[in-house]
């Protein structure tokens, strides 16, 4: 086989048969391996159903790359709508010159990522264009999951009274993949927080189904989470700044690149706003679970200032928590 | 940087705290020069933990905000010469210009590419052997050593397109240019922190002894803060003005000489043009004539236009301490971090965007 990804590996030949089959052995499952047009599948209640693409620079991070994303992100999203994940699809959108020990690579912690999750994938595509047209691999997940009975989760459902979860440390993924950037690096012992969270989600449900929103805070963090709380049931949020867990690392690099943890992207993390009555069977069983042992209640919603997070400082001041606009920057001065 | 938390002690905090309460009489009026300082203290709601007596100003200490309206013109000029690519930090291409902004001029077809520093822009120098990447240097102290090796490299290399327009600017010149100009009533300065990593504490000297004003440099975490207002109260209160470092963990007396070396190496003091304030001689970095092949002002011909500033806001008073973005009737109305109208609402370090995202308890 070529050692780099050809515009003929897209082709639908010979080629494009060998790439495919490659892929099989490591994703294998009865109804991919039909290979049919579309995967076939029973499946009975209420579904849930998400996509989502995936772009990263760098490709490969510490503590994961763009496959482990790719599978943990619309794991999650099914997740955190309460839904138990069962089937995904998978397309690449590949750059050609790509390695193949790359895709191969990327492969591997698909298969990894699926294991752990428990989902199959079912169906896929792959695409290969020419080199400038996409920056070396994008990758497109699909999922379907299960709702059970008598959950009902919504960024709308937040009332006030409510207590907000967080399960750990904030900012591990943005800064594990700045600081790989080109131009920008630095060296930081914090992993990427990557995971699939709907075994965590899954013990939360079965300690109390009265969750009432469940957001993963992936890009724009956990501002923008809260803030979406906030926006959409019309409440207010209020934070207290020493109970939000930052790892030392994240936050020397946050002072450094002169960034604020709130806003900076996780892959392995959820806030949910809980019926304050079950919150601390909801915290106890999340700290028994494999991602849920840094658990925390970082603060509650209130019926003042709708729509607006606000945090009280540690030094007991406070302040507005506002969504964030553009991209984070480094700090110049 | 590794005890980054010691730096968020809560007790410590309400210690320092008490200290300066207890100490603080007279009515202080204390600069913060960094915008970085004015984030730090609206996101950790320092303003409203201080003595009443003690009223905070947000200096002119915002790289992407000084930069002139003239300066950006010059930019999205260059950036409009066929096979030309223009690289910037990030903030920098959404400031608007008289006419347009950088971003603009990429939408409408300039190479406008974003970095993260000038060692990205060398990279895309070497990938693009046939155009000419020319790199906006702005930024203080700061920036300007690094910008520096990076033309020392490009000559290292030999690499014949690469260019780089200097509109860096120094802080010590300018900070006697706004005590000159009276306009504010000063008792304390909160030097750099970042700057004064590189040029040390020695060059803030003359504002204590000859404008009898306190100085105390800072980092960004809340107890450098608090430790640097807590020296100014001493300072104010004893009435013997000096220059202290509440910043001992980066910055010594001294400075970094080999990253000063590196800016004299390149560049010397020139005039420069800052936003609000105009020209002041000696305030800025240009390259030196022997290194001018790198000089993007002395290698292209540009015709920026006539400069327009941008109507009714009021940065440049911001930028000089005497007025607040309160004051400005475009806030958060016309003027908001999604459709910014200066550069103060652009930069995550300007005053306005500060005020706009961490406004207080009570609101924007
Ligand atoms: S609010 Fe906007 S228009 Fe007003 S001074 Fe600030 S940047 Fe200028």
């Amino acid at each position: 086989m070529e050692d780099k990804i050809l515009l003929a590996h897209g082709s639908g030949g010979k080629l494009s048969q060998d790439l495919i089959q490659s892929f099989l052995p490591d994703l294998a499952n009865p109804i991919l391996d039909k290979l049919d047009d579309s995967a076939v599948f029973d499946i009975s209640g209420r579904l849930a159903f998400t996509t989502d693409s995936y772009t990263v620079n760098p490709v490969f991070f510490p503590g994961g790359d763009i496959g482990k994303l790719a599978v943990c992100g619309t794991v999650n999203d099914l997740a955190m709508s309460g839904a138990r994940p069962l089937y995904l699809s998978l397309a690449f959108i590949i750059e050609e010159g790509l390695p193949v020990a790359n895709l191969k690579k990327i492969l591997t912690s698909i298969k990894h990522a699926a294991e752990e999750a428990g989902v199959k994938i079912v169906t896929g595509d792959t695409k290969v264009v020419n080199q400038g047209s996409a920056d070396k691999i994008f990758v497109n997940t699909a999922g379907v999951g299960t709702v059970p009975e008598g959950v009902d989760i919504s960024a709308t459902n937040a009332r006030p009274g409510d207590k907000i979860i967080l399960n750990g440390n904030i900012g591990d993924h943005g800064i594990a993949v700045l600081s790989q950037r080109e131009g920008l690096k630095f060296h930081t012992p914090v992993p990427s927080d990557c995971a699939p969270l709907n075994g965590l989600v899954a013990d939360m449900l079965a300690a109390s189904a009265n969750i009432h929103c469940l957001r993963d805070p992936t890009r724009g963090g956990l501002a923008t989470t809260l803030n979406d709380f906030a926006g959409q049931s019309k409440v207010g949020i209020r934070l207290e700044e020493d109970k939000i867990p930052v790892d030392k690392a994240v936050l020397a690099a946050c002072e450094f690149l002169g960034f604020d943890p709130l806003y900076i992207a996780n892959e392995g993390k959820l806030a949910a706003a809980v019926a304050p009555r079950d919150a601390a069977a909801i915290l106890a069983a999340m700290k028994r679970s494999k991602y849920g042992v840094g658990a925390v209640i970082i603060g509650e919603v209130v019926a003042e200032h709708p729509g607006q997070v606000v945090m009280n400082t540690i030094l007991g001041a406070s302040r507005i928590v506002d969504m964030p606009v553009g991209e984070l920057l480094p700090r110049i001065c | 940087m590794k005890f980054v938390n010691e730096y968020r002690d809560p007790e410590l905090g309400k210690k320092l705290l008490d200290r300066i309460h207890k100490r603080s009489r007279k009515p202080a009026r204390l600069m913060e020069f960094c915008g970085g300082h004015t984030v730090a203290i609206f996101k950790h709601g320092l303003r409203q933990l201080l003595p009443e007596n003690i009223e905070m100003l947000s200096g002119p200490g915002c790289p992407v905000c000084v930069t002139a309206s003239a300066d950006l013109d010059r930019a999205i000029a260059l950036g409009s010469l066929p096979d030309v690519i223009i690289t910037s930090f990030g903030d920098m291409v959404r400031v608007p210009g008289s006419r347009s902004s950088l971003q603009k001029a990429k939408a409408e077809g300039a190479d406008v590419r974003i970095v993260y520093s000038a060692q990205d822009a060398l990279t895309i120098a070497r990938d693009n052997q046939d155009k000419s990447i020319i790199f906006i240097g702005i930024g203080f102290e700061t920036t300007a050593p690094t910008i520096a090796a990076s033309i020392l490299q490009a000559e290292q290399e030999k690499l014949n397109n690469y260019y780089v327009l200097s509109l860096h600017k120094v802080c010590p010149p300018i900070m006697k240019a706004i005590l000159d100009m009276g306009e504010v009533n000063l008792g304390g300065i909160i030097c750099p922190g970042h700057v004064s990593v590189i040029i040390g504490s020695h060059p803030y000297q003359f504002i204590a002894d000859e404008y009898k004003i306190a100085c105390a440099v800072s980092g960004f975490e809340p107890l450098d803060i608090l430790l640097a207002v807590d020296r100014l109260v001493e300072q104010i209160e004893s009435g013997q003005p000096k220059v202290e470092i509440a910043y001992r963990r980066g910055v010594k007396p001294e400075g970094n000489q080999p990253a000063i070396r590196l800016m004299e190496t390149v560049f010397e003091i020139g005039e420069a043009n800052w936003r609000g304030i105009g020209v002041v001689p000696a305030s800025g970095l240009q390259i030196k004539a022997k290194y001018e092949r790198f000089d993007a002002l002395k290698n292209f011909n540009i015709d920026p236009g006539p400069t327009l500033e941008p109507k009714g806001c009021i940065c440049g008073s911001i930028l000089r301490g005497v007025s607040t973005p309160r004051d400005c009737r475009l806030f958060g109305g016309t003027c908001t971090p999604e459709n910014p109208v200066g550069p103060c609402m652009v930069s995550s370090e300007g005053s306005c965007a500060t005020y706009y995202h961490y406004g207080d308890s009570h609101g924007r």
